[in-house]
Order: structure tokens, then C-alpha cells, then sequence
């Protein structure tokens, strides 16, 4: 890319997922959840997974996150294993997740989850981690909330907490599970914007999973379709969009077209997925 | 508490007058009154069987006299020790086990089947072993009360713990938190609330169970008094020895409330 962003583009968290697979076995029933799945992701790229329902998104997420171990294949970060077979899984600082249901603590005050991370890994005092947190949650225009519990916040406020909460650990990914889902269209579109902002001061690689095509294309340079369980990358679009993004590209021919090639990707899968429900159910 | 300024920053004596003035307030004080206004018309005859209940004006004749005596004070002080050793000695084990069989599935597995067994027992059952066991009366007594808040509690907390959302833990983790971490920081706060419950639930039954404890023995407590009542058929001594209890209870809870409140700034008991 040849924008003046790339320039401040993250020269970390570049990550190769190889052949990866993943087999749940709850009570030897054998659930194929990712069957050679495998892409690439340049540090500080954007990246985009839709897919239908159950198609493993949140499989692929927890296994990059070190939530869940693989079966095969093999994770890299920076050319440095991540998650193998052999390996346990093991989360960390370098790559965290903002949840699809959310996970603030809801006894901490927003200060206090923001500043969390840092202060649990002995990385900042809790003195410097307050004035960094009051400093990041101010450039997202939450000021005078440090005190606030999470529950006393809309949902808006709650998810531009959590990936403050996140980006504070200075992670090299930044996995983010659906987390716009039950929002509606105008929260939607502001929470948009402060991703993006996020984005294009940090630059950092974000892996982030959704249902809305739209918002996929949007915010991403890169778009993956997954298949249905057994999931793999089925096809990858490439999103030549300039940033900083505009709400009026929304409009243009060629994202219109880039959104016809991914619905027709993924309706072809869903309507798989809906046959093998059907399947599952007789 | 630089923390609680936002939620439960007024004063306990400001909330108190704002209270006292509230409907709320009124609502339950009229309550009150009805029911006393329809005892006094029922005992009069005019609803059917209750001409043997003695009027709350028989009642409040007894009160004056119980109130009177040093004996009825020193019931209440009694009988609310003996409550407070059991209720404090039950949330001592009884959280720590609980958070225990929630968290450790090999301890639970040594642990719950023996803890369900138990928990069906009534209090009043438990008072001849107890008896037996105990090497004083004293003890025998908050033993009982003991019973009553422990299974209650023990419960909650394992039920709390189960429910901790998956990803509140898997989000500690991710940031760096050591297990010890989790436990301490995630598992316990996220408790809170469960704990909580187990407790205002616990409160109640320590003074359901207070009769049963003080069978065994003294001359005093709400419980003794009341049941010595009974023996002596003296009716209107039986309903100031359950007002007793009853205003006893209501107490104990407010306060177990209050505790709540404070454990929790971010959420409110109810």
C-alpha cells in the first residue's frame, strides 16, 4: 500500500497460520472445527474473517489467543512459533482479544480495567499505567469516566473501554471477536470511526471477525471468507480502499461490487451450513 | 473510598432521611399498621378462627411487661450472639469451601457428595448430637445456628463460581494474570455477589433456626422465651416472643445489607 499511513504501519505481528486444524471430540463425537486453514498477515494489517455461523471464526480466534490448543498445523508470530501441536496453549499480552459478549470486570472502575493488563504484568507502576490509561481513553473521547463502573456505561462506551483496555498492553495483534455485533446502526458507525482512528495512529495488525460485509470491507485491507465447519480460508478479497476511510466510499461502485463478490462467497456457504444443520437434525 | 464516591457516596444518615420521606417508606409503614388493624378486627370476632389469638392490644400489654424485665433483654443479646457465631463461623468454612468445590473439580469431587447428604438435615435433628458433641451448651447452640447459614452460603458460592462468565478469566489471563491472580482478583470479586445472596438468605435462617437452638438449654434467648411461653400456654408471650424474632431478623438483615453494599460499590444488593 502506498498510503501515507503505512508509513506508521506496527514492523511487528506479522503472522502465518499454516495448515492449521482443529478437532473437538466431546464425548467421541469428532466436531472438525478448521481443516487446513491457513493465511498470512503482514504486521499491521487489517484483517477481516466472515463467515457463516459456526464456521470456526471464534475456533481460529482462541487458538491464535491461546485459549484452545491445535490438532495440527502450526501458528507463527513474527517467525516465532506460537501454537503447535505440541505446545500448550498459552495466552498473552502480545495478542488480546476484545470478546464478543464483553469482559470488562464489572467490579473494576473503567480506570481500573483499563490500567489491569499493565499493572498484573508488573510492566508499569500503577501511577504511570493511570496517567497512560487517562491519556488513551481521553484521545477516544472518554474523559471523566475513569471512576464509572461498566455497567453505568452504554454499550458504546463499553467497547471503546475494552479496546483501549486492550491496546494498552501494547500487544502485536489485536484480536477482536465480533465486537460490534449487538450494537445498532449509529453506535455501529461511531464505533467505526474510533477503530479506525485506533488504527491509523497505532497501526497495529488486527485480526477481527464479523458477520456484516460491509463492515468488514470497510475497516479492512483484507477480507477472508470462511468456509463452513470444516473451516478453511475460502477466498480472499483485497480491499484497495484509500485511508483514512470515508463513510462516502460506502457509496462507491467499487465497494458495492467488492460487497456482491463476498455476499455471493458467503451465501454459497451458508446455505451449506443450513443443509448440514438440516443433516445434523434428522 | 475513592472508588465508591460515584455509586455509594451519600452519607448512611443522608440516605437515611431521604428514606424516611420516601414512598416507599410510607408504602411498608401503612402495611404494618393494616395488618395490626385487621388482627385487632379479627381477635374481636369479626373474621372466623381467630377469636383465640389474643389482640394486639393483649399483645402490647405483654411487650410493656417483657420490656420490663432485665430477662428479655438480655434474650436479645444472647440469642444475637449466639446468631452472629454461627452466621460469622458459617461464612468462615462455608465460603471458602464453596469457592473451593467451584474451582477445583477434584475437590469437589471429594467434597459434594458428602456436603448433599448433609445439607438435607434439618437444624432441629442436628440438636441430640449436638448436645452430645459440644462440650457446652453455649456451643451447642451456635452449632445449630451454624447449620442453618452454612449450607445456604456454601451453595450460593458454588453456584456463583460456575457462573463466572468464561470470558472474564480467559481475559485475565491474556493480560498476564498468574492463576493465583485470577483467583484473587477475577474469581473471588466476580463471586461477590453470590456471596452476598447467600448471606441475606443465610441471615434469615439463623433466625428461623434460634427456637431449635435454644431448646437445649438456658433461661434466656428470644427462642427460649418463646418456646418457655408455649409451655406455660401463655399466648400472648408466644406472639411477643415471634415479634421479637421477626424484628431481630429484620435487623440482622439490614445490616448484612449494608455489608453487601459495601462489598459490592458497583452493584446494588437489591
Amino acid at each position: 500500500m502506498n498510503t501515507p499511513e503505512a508509513a506508521c504501519r506496527a514492523s511487528e505481528g506479522a503472522m502465518s497460520i499454516r495448515d492449521v486444524g482443529k478437532i473437538y471430540d466431546p464425548e467421541g463425537v469428532h466436531v472438525v472445527a478448521l481443516k487446513n486453514c491457513s493465511l498470512e498477515i503482514a504486521a499491521g494489517e487489517f484483517v477481516a474473517i466472515v463467515g457463516p455461523s459456526g464456521c470456526g471464526k471464534s475456533t481460529l480466534l482462541n487458538t491464535i489467543a491461546g485459549f484452545d490448543g491445535l490438532t495440527s498445523g502450526e501458528i507463527l508470530l513474527d517467525g516465532e512459533p506460537l501454537a503447535t501441536v505440541d505446545k500448550d496453549p498459552s495466552p498473552g499480552p502480545d495478542r488480546v482479544v476484545v470478546f464478543q459478549h464483553g469482559a470488562l470486570f464489572p467490579w473494576k472502575t473503567v480506570l481500573e480495567n483499563v490500567t489491569y493488563g499493565p499493572v498484573a504484568q508488573g510492566a508499569m507502576s500503577e501511577e504511570a499505567a493511570n496517567k497512560r490509561a487517562q491519556e488513551m481513553l481521553s484521545r477516544v473521547g472518554l474523559n471523566d469516566i475513569e471512576t464509572s463502573y461498566p455497567g453505568q456505561l452504554s454499550s458504546g462506551m463499553q467497547r471503546r473501554v475494552e479496546i483501549i483496555r486492550a491496546l494498552i498492553n501494547n500487544p502485536k495483534v489485536l484480536l477482536l471477536d465480533e465486537p460490534f455485533r449487538a450494537m445498532d446502526t449509529v453506535t455501529k458507525s461511531a464505533s467505526h470511526q474510533y477503530l479506525l482512528e485506533l488504527y491509523d495512529a497505532t497501526g497495529k495488525t488486527i485480526f477481527f471477525i464479523t458477520h456484516d460485509l460491509e463492515e468488514a470491507i470497510f475497516l479492512a485491507d483484507k477480507v477472508l471468507v470462511m468456509t463452513t465447519r470444516p473451516g478453511y480460508i475460502k477466498k480472499t478479497l483485497q480491499v484497495n480502499l484509500p485511508r483514512p476511510r470515508q463513510y462516502s466510499m460506502l457509496a462507491s461502485e467499487e465497494f458495492l461490487a467488492m460487497k456482491a463478490q463476498l455476499v455471493e462467497a458467503v451465501h454459497e456457504e451458508a446455505v451449506k451450513a443450513f443443509e448440514a444443520g438440516e443433516r445434523e437434525m434428522a | 473510598m475513592a472508588r465508591a464516591a460515584t455509586m455509594n457516596g451519600a452519607s448512611v444518615a443522608y440516605k437515611m432521611r431521604k428514606f424516611l420521606a420516601s414512598k416507599h417508606f410510607t408504602r411498608g409503614t401503612l402495611a404494618v399498621i393494616g395488618f395490626f388493624v385487621l388482627w385487632q378486627a379479627g381477635s374481636m370476632g369479626l373474621m372466623p378462627f381467630m377469636h383465640a389469638i389474643p389482640t394486639p392490644v393483649t399483645v402490647a400489654e405483654a411487650f410493656w411487661e417483657f420490656m420490663g424485665t432485665g430477662k428479655y433483654w438480655q434474650s436479645w443479646m444472647d440469642s444475637t450472639l449466639r446468631v452472629t457465631y454461627g452466621f460469622v463461623a458459617a461464612q468462615i468454612l462455608g465460603i471458602p469451601l464453596g469457592l473451593g468445590m467451584g474451582w477445583n473439580r477434584n475437590f469437589k469431587d471429594f467434597t459434594y457428595p458428602l456436603f448433599e447428604l448433609m445439607r438435607p438435615i434439618p437444624p432441629l435433628a442436628w440438636v441430640p448430637v449436638s448436645i452430645l458433641f459440644w462440650p457446652t451448651n453455649e456451643s451447642s447452640i451456635a452449632f445449630i445456628t451454624f447449620i442453618g447459614a452454612f449450607f445456604t452460603i456454601v451453595v450460593n458460592v458454588l453456584g456463583g463460581v460456575s457462573a463466572i462468565p468464561r470470558q472474564l478469566v480467559d481475559a485475565a489471563v491474556s493480560f498476564g494474570a498468574s492463576p493465583r491472580q485470577v483467583f484473587w482478583r477475577i474469581v473471588l470479586p466476580a463471586t461477590i455477589p453470590s456471596i452476598v445472596t447467600g448471606m441475606m438468605v443465610g441471615i434469615g435462617i439463623t433466625w428461623n433456626v434460634v427456637i431449635a437452638a435454644e431448646m437445649i438449654a438456658g433461661n434466656t434467648g428470644l427462642g427460649r422465651l418463646t418456646w418457655e411461653a408455649y409451655l406455660a400456654g401463655h399466648t400472648p408471650g408466644i406472639i411477643v416472643g415471634m415479634i421479637s424474632i421477626g424484628l431481630a431478623g429484620y435487623v440482622s438483615s439490614m445490616a448484612v445489607k449494608m455489608i453487601g453494599d459495601w462489598l459490592m460499590p458497583w452493584k446494588k444488593v437489591f
